[in-house]
């Protein structure tokens, strides 16, 4: 139970080599072991979704996932997502259009909409509504989310239609 | 003479708090961290009520890694958890100890705590404790006769606390002759603030200096640093606690717990920094759950369906001890239940009962949900009794404008209660005006007539808020043009930072750029009193603005004396004073020249005896679907007259995440029991809170016609209208749905109830 597994996790394109129990999770991995708490942990259950990070482009629980499964994958955090000083435009949009309060849900929110909108650059509204539903939000009562992830979606594919 | 730039003040800039917070440089509880620190497990009761033996920690003290196991004999120098808030006398038995002596009260109850090395390793000892527990028959309906509250250590002492009696008039004889006689009994289930982020703390102990330091502080750190230093019989100046983010607050979170000074406790006594995080299954044990109210009402009308007088009385179901809050919730549902209406008469008696479930404190609107809810139901009552519709019998009841300022003749939390200033038929008219009342109507009548369930309703409410008696904060004005205000107020994501900056760069024509804001930390200013009761705008937000104008004066005075000019003559802009002759001088150049290592220094104090009070209308149009009993929000409007905004944008956010948390509390959320006092809510999986498919979009009616007379700013707290009336506004729409007057007394609105009354 206590004995650890050395592996390699490669977080926001960079590789880490670490000792984990198998017990332990991705998520505490990420803040424990990498020093990357931007990764929340609000349930440790599945629900809430705070922990989302992904994994090879798909948003994952690292509250559900082993740190040992992730060996092998690309993850990525909320601290990779800017390019630099420049915020990506989800991070530009929930700044401006108010899409978090205490911000405790936020790397989780931002996360899975990145990933969702990489699967789907052309989500309609219900279809954001669906995907932020998988997501708890405590404070902000969720539609400035909404607006914001549409907003977000709308600059990328101008951006992507440019470049 | 001064003029400033475009006000920042009213404008809906966007927060100056967010960059971290979307960059994952967040600083919440569970981030902090301390080479060498070691880890905290709380072993919890497994039943609701027993008489506590022997406990054998032998096993747990065996395992390697683990530091210490403490039960309630190894800290017995630590006392009761104090009161923060209430004037109600004889509730002192009842504070809950550290850890539990002679009887668990509920399935929670901190029984034993231990330390080890690791998170794991604390929590694999927690399982080789073995407590000796007396089952007991818990008491679990606060309705039931008070019981024993511990039999063989308190004989004598039972299960009602307190009961709270306010009144004014002669409410015997109004009903007396009293036309017409309405009642009802309705009841407000359990639930609480459930902020994502469950609670957390490192104590850290500097030997040297002999100081405890705690690490994710909230709400109130001042508070709980005087009480923590007090529960360990140590000097103020040795305990601080600092203030990281905090995610989310809503009443529960920041309140002083157990765990909190265990954790300061044992840094001292183990010489290592202690952290502990919360899990989610302990938060929804152990955090302060709310609500959980039963009323009975009896209404004494006129022939028009105007209240005479009311007789109330309701009971509080506050769990198993009374923690920090004291009477605060019953205190404050008693003095506002009459909400927006005249009733010249008024009565009620507030029970405080005790039962085996977890312990209960505020949740946003504490008191006021609950009390909107029940008010308003009886207003529907008599509506229906009358044959009139949701807006006449409102516009009959409410207090007229000539009678405001309105002394309702009670108190609530030791002020006197004084409606400081509304307008409440004009909101009501202009909401009518929003909504195109009749076209509505008529338009719901219509799908009525095709077979759908649909309903409207509607709640009024009137919310307190900008509790005193004052609070300070201390402004920096450097040589760079940067400014620093220091304050002793919280921030539990409401944008406390955005809305003082903006206040400070309003004041004296300045950009926010340049303006930060340093808050919860007991270090850096010896007094603040934190964020609660909606106080912060008002309270915090007026100190702000006196402390720039009292630097502005300053800067004046230096410029005159540098001038040789009098005072009167020179004029102020954006940063700059000048005198009409050409002498000129920036607040930079004063701040080199007479500032210190401190810059210019000014302070704001600002103080109040009296709270202020906004007030507002829930408006809900529900779909129902008879098969499920499922409730489907179709609309949903907020008005609210906020005194002054002082960012629109931020006010809205505020009144969308209440109403969303306002429609759980509503449908949704329930901490259940069931027989033995087992909790049946212990994860999300249970706990229903709304996602986004839940939440319709918020529509938003936010009006300044009623400005605060009781401070500068005019301004009145923005952060609890949101949710206060939104169990009564769906609650009224369900009904209407339902279409038999009467049935809906209770929430949460489930399906299954739903279901049962349409079946009828
Ligand atoms: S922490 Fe992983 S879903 Fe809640
Ligand atoms: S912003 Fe606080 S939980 Fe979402």
């Amino acid at each position: 139970m206590n004995e650890k597994l050395d592996i390699t996790l490669t977080v926001n394109g960079r590789s880490h080599a670490l000792g984990v129990e198998p017990r332990r999770n991705l998520a505490d991995a990420l803040r424990d072991d990498l020093g990357l708490t931007g990764t929340h942990v609000g349930c440790e259950h599945g629900v809430c979704g705070a922990c989302t990070v992904l994994m090879d482009g798909r948003p994952v629980r690292s509250c559900l996932t082993f740190a040992c499964q992730a060996e092998g994958a690309a993850i990525e955090t909320v601290e990779g997502l800017a390019d630099g000083d420049r915020l990506h435009p989800l991070q530009q949009k929930f700044w401006e259009l108010h899409g978090l309060q205490c911000g405790f849900c936020t790397p989780g929110m931002l996360m899975l909409a990145a990933g969702a909108l990489r699967e789907n650059p052309d989500m309609d509204d219900e279809e954001i509504r669906e995907v932020m539903s998988s997501n708890l939000c405590r404070c902000t009562g969720y539609q400035n989310i909404l607006r914001a992830v549409r907003a977000a979606a709308d600059v990328m594919r101008a951006e992507g239609a440019q470049g | 003479m001064t003029e400033n730039a475009p006000n920042l003040i009213g404008q809906s800039v966007a927060r100056i708090e967010d960059p971290e917070l979307l960059t994952g440089k967040g600083t919440f509880a569970a981030d902090f961290n301390r080479a060498g620190q070691i880890h905290m497990r709380v072993l919890r009761s497994p039943v609701a009520f027993g008489r506590l033996g022997g406990i054998d920690t032998a096993e747990a003290r065996a395992l390697p890694g683990v530091i210490a196991v403490w039960t309630a004999e190894d800290i017995a120098d630590l006392p009761q958890i104090d009161f923060r808030m209430t004037k109600v006398q004889g509730l002192g038995p009842y504070r809950q100890w550290c850890l539990a002596r002679d009887y668990v009260r509920y399935v929670g109850d901190p029984i034993a705590v231990v330390f080890a090395e690791t998170a794991f390793l604390a929590e694999d000892a927690c399982d080789l404790i073995f407590p000796e527990i007396g089952e007991l028959d818990p008491q679990l309906d606060p309705l039931d006769d008070p019981s024993p509250y511990m039999p063989e250590t308190m004989p004598g002492v039972l299960s009602e606390p307190a009961v709270l009696r306010k009144g004014s008039g002669d409410v015997e004889a109004v009903f007396a002759h009293a036309a017409e006689v309405v009642e009802l009994e309705l009841s407000v289930g359990r639930h609480s603030g459930i902020p994502l982020e469950t609670r957390g703390a490192l104590g850290v102990y500097d030997r040297d200096s002999d100081t405890i330091t705690m690490y994710g502080a909230a709400k109130v750190p001042h508070y709980n640093r005087g009480a923590i230093a007090d529960m360990l019989r140590l000097p103020v100046e040795r305990v601080h606690l600092s203030e990281g983010h905090v995610g989310g607050g809503f009443g529960p979170r920041g309140e002083l717990y157990p765990e909190d000074v265990l954790v300061c406790y044992a840094c001292r006594r183990l010489g290592r920094p202690v952290k502990w995080i919360e899990d989610r299954r302990e938060h929804f044990l152990s955090t302060n759950h709310s609500r959980d109210q039963h009323y009975r009402l009896k209404a004494a009308i006129d022939e028009r369906g105007v209240i005479q007088a009311l007789d109330a009385e309701f009971f509080t179901d506050q769990g198993a001890y009374v923690r920090t809050h004291g009477a605060t919730v019953s205190d404050l549902a008693a003095a506002l239940l009459p909400g927006p209406y005249l009733i010249p008469a008024y009565r009620v008696a507030g029970h405080i009962r005790l039962t085996n479930k977890t312990p209960c404190g505020t949740y946003r609107a504490p008191g006021r949900y609950e009390s909107s809810f029940a008010r308003e139901r009886l207003i529907d009552a008599i509506a229906a009794r009358k044959g009139l519709d949701p807006f006449e019998i409102r516009a009959r009841n409410l207090i007229p404008e000539d009678r405001i300022p309105f002394d309702r003749g009670i108190d609530a939390l030791g002020t006197h209660v004084v409606y400081d200033s509304g307008k409440y038929h004009d909101l009501l008219a202009r909401l009518r005006a929003a909504l195109d009342w009749d076209a509505l109507s008529a338009r719901v009548a219509a799908r009525r007539a095709e077979g759908e369930r649909i309903g409207l309703g509607i709640g009024y409410f009137v919310e307190k808020s900008g509790l005193g008696p004052d609070d300070k904060v201390r402004l920096h004005f450097y040589p760079d043009g940067l400014i620093c205000i220091v304050t002793g107020v919280a921030n539990i994501g409401q944008g406390v930072e955005t809305a003082m900056a903006q206040i400070c760069g309003g004041t004296l024509g300045l950009p926010m750029a340049g303006i930060s804001i340093l808050h919860g930390q007991t270090r850096l200013i010896d007094e603040g009193r934190g964020a609660f009761a909606t106080r912060v705008t008002v309270m915090t937000g007026s100190a702000v603005k006196l402390a720039s104008e009292a630097l502005l004066d300053q800067a004046l005075d230096l410029a005159a004396g540098r001038f040789g000019l009098p005072r009167e003559e020179l004029r102020y802009r954006a940063g700059r004073i000048w005198h009409e002759g050409g002498a000129s001088v920036t607040l930079c150049e004063l701040a080199a020249e007479y500032g210190g290592e401190d810059g210019l220094v000014a302070e704001g104090i600002f103080r109040s005896d009296h709270m202020t009070y906004p007030y507002g209308i829930h408006f809900a149009q529900v779909k129902l679907d008879p098969g499920t009993g499922g409730v489907q929000i179709e609309r949903y409007m907020v008005a609210f007259d906020v005194g002054r905004a002082i960012n629109p944008m931020l006010v809205e956010g505020q009144i969308t995440g209440a109403v969303a948390q306002g429609i759980g509390g509503a449908l949704y959320e329930e901490f259940v029991y069931d027989a033995a006092g087992q909790p049946l809510v212990t994860s999300f999986a249970d706990y229903l809170m709304p996602t986004a498919m839940e939440i319709p979009p918020i529509e938003t009616l936010i009006r300044e016609d009623a400005p605060s007379p009781l401070n500068p700013l005019g301004v009145k707290g923005a952060g609890e209208g949101g949710i206060t009336a939104a169990g009564a506004a769906i609650a009224s729409a369900v009904e209407d749905a339902i279409g038999r007057p009467g049935v809906v007394d209770r929430l949460p609105l489930t399906p299954e109830r739903v279901a049962g009354w349409l079946r009828g």
